[in-house]
């Protein structure tokens, strides 16, 4: 009877893994992207109602007690927040699976801390899972503007880094040598004070890789939790742990090595770069700021042939999508082209303003990426940069700029670059714009969608 | 090393293999919603958490085992919400019509 309980939950996990696969794969295409959420949707849900009938389980009342406090919140709490906190709530489900597999590797390692080849894997588990919750959480911190998003700089920082991970990890390695559970403790809190530390130092614009980064973490942290199950009595959930994590883990490392490549940087320069800390020595930027009236804004777009419009962050802060669409429509409407030309990594996630300007019902074949915007700039009347800073920051051509090399809009090269800003401040990387300096770029002043909304009044006037 | 994990070693090798190819096709317009999709995926760390409450003998596994479920469950909802969310704006059909 055990024996066939057991080969139809072993079904339901293959059904299961089956389902996760075909469901990333879905994901890859936008016409059946949400096909694949509901198939890997479905997928968890058999998967953890077979997991109730596993043999040799108890404590089935704190099991639901606590399937129900943090399903019931973490629903609630994806749904009542806005879309612009999307990237910080990503950071929030992702820090708690790095937390829960920490917390899975904790209670492995107290129970079978004698058991040589279990507790190692329950070990290894426990270093990622606590680095990817304590790595999250900062991300979210910073993203949600709790704690200062410029990078925190400690002095010596690298030397206390590596000291803190290294004695965590002998208090690590103790425990198991002497099979002592109380050198956890200490282990524990300095591997999460590493993650803290290892984060603290990275600046706001870099939270993406930051989060992919711990996300491909905790896959990997949930796969060692996987194997030590395997190990186990238990081991038949083990393989479904192992081949899910690992799916993310692969597939998660990929996204952070493009997206990091997509800044023309190194993970690890995003990591121990402390970029945007420190200041461009010795160079002078010629030319002055030259604000612009909205009135004079829609003038120059409706006499405009072509207009290619490039958001940034400071459109998801000022939530102006839907303005950004009304604009779109009146220029379309006395036949001006309109283009948007989207940077990598505008905003704080891969595809943020996709993602916003989808939700406002932009057209999707009027988002072109760098490459493919890029040529166009010389020929295009009006350039309009909303909220966007280091991705159309020339300087990044310059020789001894932090930004060197890192590839960007070209916008400068347009006939009119009008830049709608909320003050005179420098962007995430703290460095000083030279577009905004240049002959042919105006400055608009102002929240983005109270800007945009002038322009629009008054090009209805035109 | 027990022949189990020498198992779960080659089923982790293909699985990795298998979540470079699925990824390496992906549009930059789906990277957001496929980091958050593939955040929902490693949820079932919720499996392994019901098992290690369920196994737990003494209070502190208990308590341990108590948050990872509850941290677990949360990764799978939260996940699964926010993914959807996202893609829900990438649904043609219910696109507003006119101007905002």
């Amino acid at each position: 009877m055990t024996a066939l309980v057991q080969d139809a939950i072993n079904s339901v996990y293959v059904v299961a893994v089956i389902a996760f696969i075909l469901g990333l794969r879905a994901m890859s295409s936008p016409a059946t992207a949400r096909r694949g959420i509901l198939y890997a949707g479905i997928a968890m849900l058999i998967a953890v109602l077979a997991t109730f009938f596993s043999p040799g389980l108890s404590n089935f009342p704190f099991i639901f007690v606590g399937v129900a406090i943090g399903g019931l919140g973490g629903w609630y709490w994806a749904r009542v927040v806005k879309m612009t906190a999307m990237p910080q709530m990503v950071a929030v489900f992702n820090g708690m699976g790095g937390g829960a597999a920490a917390a899975i590797a904790a209670v492995t390692l107290l129970s079978s801390l004698g058991n040589r080849a279990t507790a190692d894997l329950a070990l290894a588990g426990a270093i990622i899972g606590s680095i990817s919750i304590a790595g999250s959480m900062i991300a979210f911190l910073k993203l949600q503007g709790w704690l200062r998003s410029k990078p925190i700089v400690l002095p010596g920082r690298q030397f206390v880094n590596t000291a803190v991970l290294i004695i965590g990890l002998g208090f690590g390695v103790w425990a198991l040598w002497q099979v002592s559970a109380v050198w956890l403790l200490p282990f524990y809190v300095l591997l999460l004070l590493y993650g803290v530390l290892l984060t603290l130092p990275i600046g706001g614009a870099d939270m993406p890789v930051v989060i992919s980064l711990t996300n491909a973490f905790t896959g990997i942290a949930v796969a060692l939790d996987g194997f030590a199950l395997v190990n186990g009595p238990l081991g038949d959930a083990g393989y479904a742990m192992v081949i899910a994590g690992v799916l993310v883990g692969s597939a998660g490392s990929l996204l952070t090595y493009l997206m990091a490549k997509a800044m023309n940087r190194s993970v690890a320069n995003v990591f121990f770069g402390a970029f945007g800390a420190t200041e461009e020595q010795g160079t002078t930027i010629q030319g002055s700021l030259k604000p612009i009236e909205a009135s004079d804004v829609a003038v120059m777009l409706a006499y405009a042939q072509k207009v290619i419009i490039v958001p940034g962050y400071g459109l998801a802060v000022a939530q102006a999508q839907g303005k950004v669409r009304e604009l779109d429509d009146l220029l379309e409407q006395k036949g001006v082209a309109v283009k948007f030309g989207i940077h990598p990594v505008a905003g704080r996630m891969p595809g943020h303003m996709n993602v916003l300007l989808a939700e406002a019902g932009v057209s999707y074949d009027k988002l072109f990426d760098r490459d493919e915007i890029n040529p166009e700039f010389p020929t295009a009347d009006v350039v309009l940069v909303i909220g966007a800073n280091d991705v159309v920051n020339p300087a990044a051509h310059r020789k001894g700029s932090p930004l060197y090399g890192m590839p960007i809009l070209d916008v400068d090269a347009a006939k009119e670059v009008i830049v709608l800003k909320r003050g005179s401040g420098k962007g995430f990387a703290g460095i000083e714009n030279d577009l905004f300096y240049r002959d042919n770029c105006r400055m608009l002043y102002g929240d983005a969608q109270d800007s945009l909304t002038k322009v629009i009044q008054e090009l209805k006037k035109l | 090393m027990s022949a189990d994990l020498w198992t779960a070693l080659y089923i982790a090798i293909l699985a990795a293999f298998t979540g470079y190819e699925v990824i390496s096709r992906v549009p930059v317009l789906l990277h957001t919603p496929l980091m958050s999709g593939s955040n929902f995926i490693h949820g079932i760390v919720l499996v392994g958490a019901i098992i290690a409450l369920g196994i737990a003998t003494t209070p502190l596994e208990q308590g341990i085992g108590f948050v990872a479920v509850v941290m677990g469950a949360m990764n799978v909802t939260g996940g699964y919400v926010v993914t959807e969310r996202i893609l829900a704006m990438f649904d043609r059909s219910k696109r507003k019509g006119g101007p905002p």
